[in-house]
């Protein structure tokens, strides 16, 4: 055990001793591994980056809610089928809570009414076009899971009331008034006068396509008041138990089906929308690219790893007559062995360690750069690339290193 | 055993120290393609502790194959080697290594040390291998310098030391690990005469020590330094005689 710990400590100084004489060629060999190892970790934080990215997304759309859209989300193909659905309603929402208050331990908590449209916000100088308008009720706050960066929600009065009053998103409300505060200003949505009463804390963009805070929120009754709601609403169910999202979308299966007094066999007309089954869907396209990114990626690591080869046998051949002195030293076979995949593991963790902080810094670059593109750098990462790049070392070193212990020291002495 | 090959070999053999090599009827054939090569048609020797052998021969008298038997570096295709009452034929490489390792002290003619490494670093190599901890191997290594004189140049690297004193190196690593026998394989072959005569009085010296020295030379010259001189001649031993 010890005799082994001495060769070790004494491969290690030979294989640096070795790659200080050869600078150049270890250089370019690293090189070659250091290319590998930022392509392999530069697409493993973007895959955690894109990952980190679908599951904040996906929480924006909550994982304890349930749309009741006349539309499966992820499209389809028949869609004659759906297109003479009627429209879901806002009042069908109030039959639904009705519902919802009659039924014992219910898995529904509260069925929110939701009417959309994009409209232009302005105030005074400024205007934002294509603020997607959300007409709603007070339960819309029970909902979300964003802060109010400052003011409130429209209350129960207020929203019944159909009063004019409005939360903007975080990115409008600063469109329209800076650093300045926004509560109590007057905006014209659509050409109508609203008083503003808060405003929602940044959330993001949902998979960077729809930005969260890119809206406005009224009162459905003054939405309705102005802007038509012919075209349709949601229906948002919150669910009181997000381990039972099944039980509770087969409850609100029923209860929509009661509402809109569909008969026994006739199929639904209405979709039932949640997260997981949009995940679903996301999860084989994320599988993919993680694939496709780590196995194009992982080729160059490959070319890196038979550069480590072929270095790895041009140092066994040069050193021919070494190893021949080495075994009349009495060195043995394992002592041949681990020095030459020592010297390969050497050059390909020196490699590693570049490569892993080229990869840092361009991750840091990026983020500074472009925030909105995810990017993450975790100590998992850096585990990783150390286990890979030893593995490099030891899969492309193994075959000379083996070869070199294996050498007659008879004919490896008499080599010139 | 072939008595007739092996003409009167305890007879001349100075038997005062113990026997440390024993090899009877050994031979040694290497297959050249369809040709089959007799390096070694049966050859018996008996080399006992603190002698002084040279082994002579023309090229292709079988002198480098009875030497790399010798140092162990090869094993025979038949007949019987034992070193210190070890059976060496039928061992295999890392039993081989370690008795290199402990057993055999090489000196080569081209010295073989590493370039890179400084001369203590070269000496303290089979310590390494002999698994002996750092702060041993330093002063071991040491020890052995200074024993060939070369107490002052420990850090100095080959490229900074003349061919002498990198012999004197390479037989400081042959010592190193006390060995049974030290096997020099034209040990002032790269030296100029001056240079080969200061490194056969060193061996003189260590004779002196008590250590067993086996010189594989084709120069009269040196194998005139030796105690007893082996000849070999067609992978046969021809004389085997001792000088005083």
């Amino acid at each position: 055990m010890k005799r082994l710990i001495y060769e070790l400590t004494e491969s290690f100084r030979i294989a640096f001793a070795q790659i200080r004489a050869n600078k150049l060629r270890s250089v370019l060999t690293a090189l070659g591994v250091i290319i590998g190892i930022v392509a392999v970790t530069l697409m493993g934080t973007a895959i955690r980056g894109i990952d980190t990215g679908f599951n904040n997304s996906l929480a924006m759309l909550g994982d304890d809610v349930l749309y009741v859209q006349k539309w499966p989300w992820g499209g389809v193909e028949d869609w004659w089928n759906y297109a003479n659905r009627p429209p879901i309603r806002p009042e069908d929402a109030d039959k639904l809570n009705h519902i919802i208050e009659q039924t014992a331990n219910s898995l529904l908590e509260v069925a929110v009414p939701v009417s959309t449209r994009g409209n232009s916000v302005k105030a005074g100088e400024n205007k934002v076009s294509g603020v997607f308008t959300i007409g709603t009720t007070a339960d819309y706050g029970r909902l979300i899971s964003a802060d109010f960066s400052e003011g409130r929600l429209f209350n129960d009065t207020e929203a019944a009331g159909g009063r004019s009053v409005c939360v903007l998103g975080f990115d409008v409300a600063e469109a329209l008034f800076q650093n300045r505060s926004s509560i109590e200003q007057i905006v014209m949505i659509g050409g109508h006068p609203f008083t503003v009463i808060g405003v929602v804390a940044k959330q993001g963009s949902f998979l960077g396509l729809f930005s969260f805070d890119n809206q406005a929120i009224l009162p459905l009754e003054a939405f309705r008041k102005y802007f038509s709601v012919r075209r349709g609403a949601e229906i948002r169910v919150k669910i009181t138990d997000k381990t039972r999202v099944a039980d509770a979308r087969e409850e609100l299966t029923g209860a929509m089906r009661r509402v809109r007094a569909q008969l026994p066999g006739e199929r639904d007309n209405f979709n039932i929308n949640e997260q997981g089954a949009f995940k679903a869907q996301l999860d084989p396209i994320k599988q993919g690219i993680a694939l496709a990114g780590l196995f194009i990626t992982g080729l160059s690591l490959f070319v890196g790893a038979i550069g480590i080869m072929n270095i790895t046998f041009v140092s066994v051949k040069e050193r021919t007559k070494e190893i021949g002195t080495r075994k009349a030293l009495g060195a043995r076979r394992r002592t041949i062995l681990l020095q030459f995949l020592i010297e390969a593991v050497s050059i390909c963790l020196i490699g590693g360690f570049v490569g892993l902080g080229l990869t840092y810094g361009l991750v840091l670059a990026v983020g500074v750069a472009f925030p909105a593109i995810p990017v993450e750098f975790s100590l998992n990462l850096v585990f990783i690339s150390m286990a890979v790049s030893i593995a490099t070392g030891i899969v492309s070193g193994f075959a000379p290193a083996w070869g070199a212990s294996r050498l007659d020291p008879v004919v490896a002495l008499r080599y010139e | 055993m072939i008595p007739s090959q092996a003409p009167a070999v305890s007879r001349l053999t100075r038997t005062s120290g113990p026997l440390v090599i024993d090899i009877a009827g050994v031979t040694k054939l290497y297959e050249m393609g369809e040709e089959t090569i007799h390096a070694l048609r049966g050859v018996s020797v008996q080399i006992h502790r603190n002698e002084y052998l040279a082994i002579m021969g023309p090229s292709g008298s079988g002198k480098s194959t009875l030497m790399n038997m010798l140092g162990c570096l090869d094993t025979p295709t038949a007949g019987r080697y034992e070193f210190n009452g070890k059976n060496v034929a039928s061992m295999i490489d890392d039993e081989l290594a370690d008795i290199r390792n402990r057993e055999i002290g090489f000196v080569f003619q081209t010295f073989n040390l590493l370039p890179r490494s400084t001369a203590l670093a070269n000496v303290e190599l089979p310590l390494i291998y002999a698994g002996y901890a750092p702060a041993e191997r330093r002063v071991r290594a040491i020890r052995a310098l200074e024993n060939v004189g070369l107490g002052s140049r420990l850090h100095h690297k080959p490229n900074e030391l003349s061919g002498g004193q990198r012999q004197r190196v390479a037989i400081a690593r042959a010592l190193v690990n006390s060995p049974s026998i030290i096997l020099a394989d034209e040990p002032t072959g790269n030296l100029d005469s001056k240079t080969g005569v200061e490194i056969m009085a060193l061996f003189e010296q260590l004779y002196e020590q008590g250590h067993t020295l086996i010189v594989v030379t084709h120069e009269e010259d040196i194998a005139r330094h030796a105690r007893r001189i082996v000849r070999l001649r067609d992978g046969l031993i021809e004389s085997d005689s001792s000088v005083y």
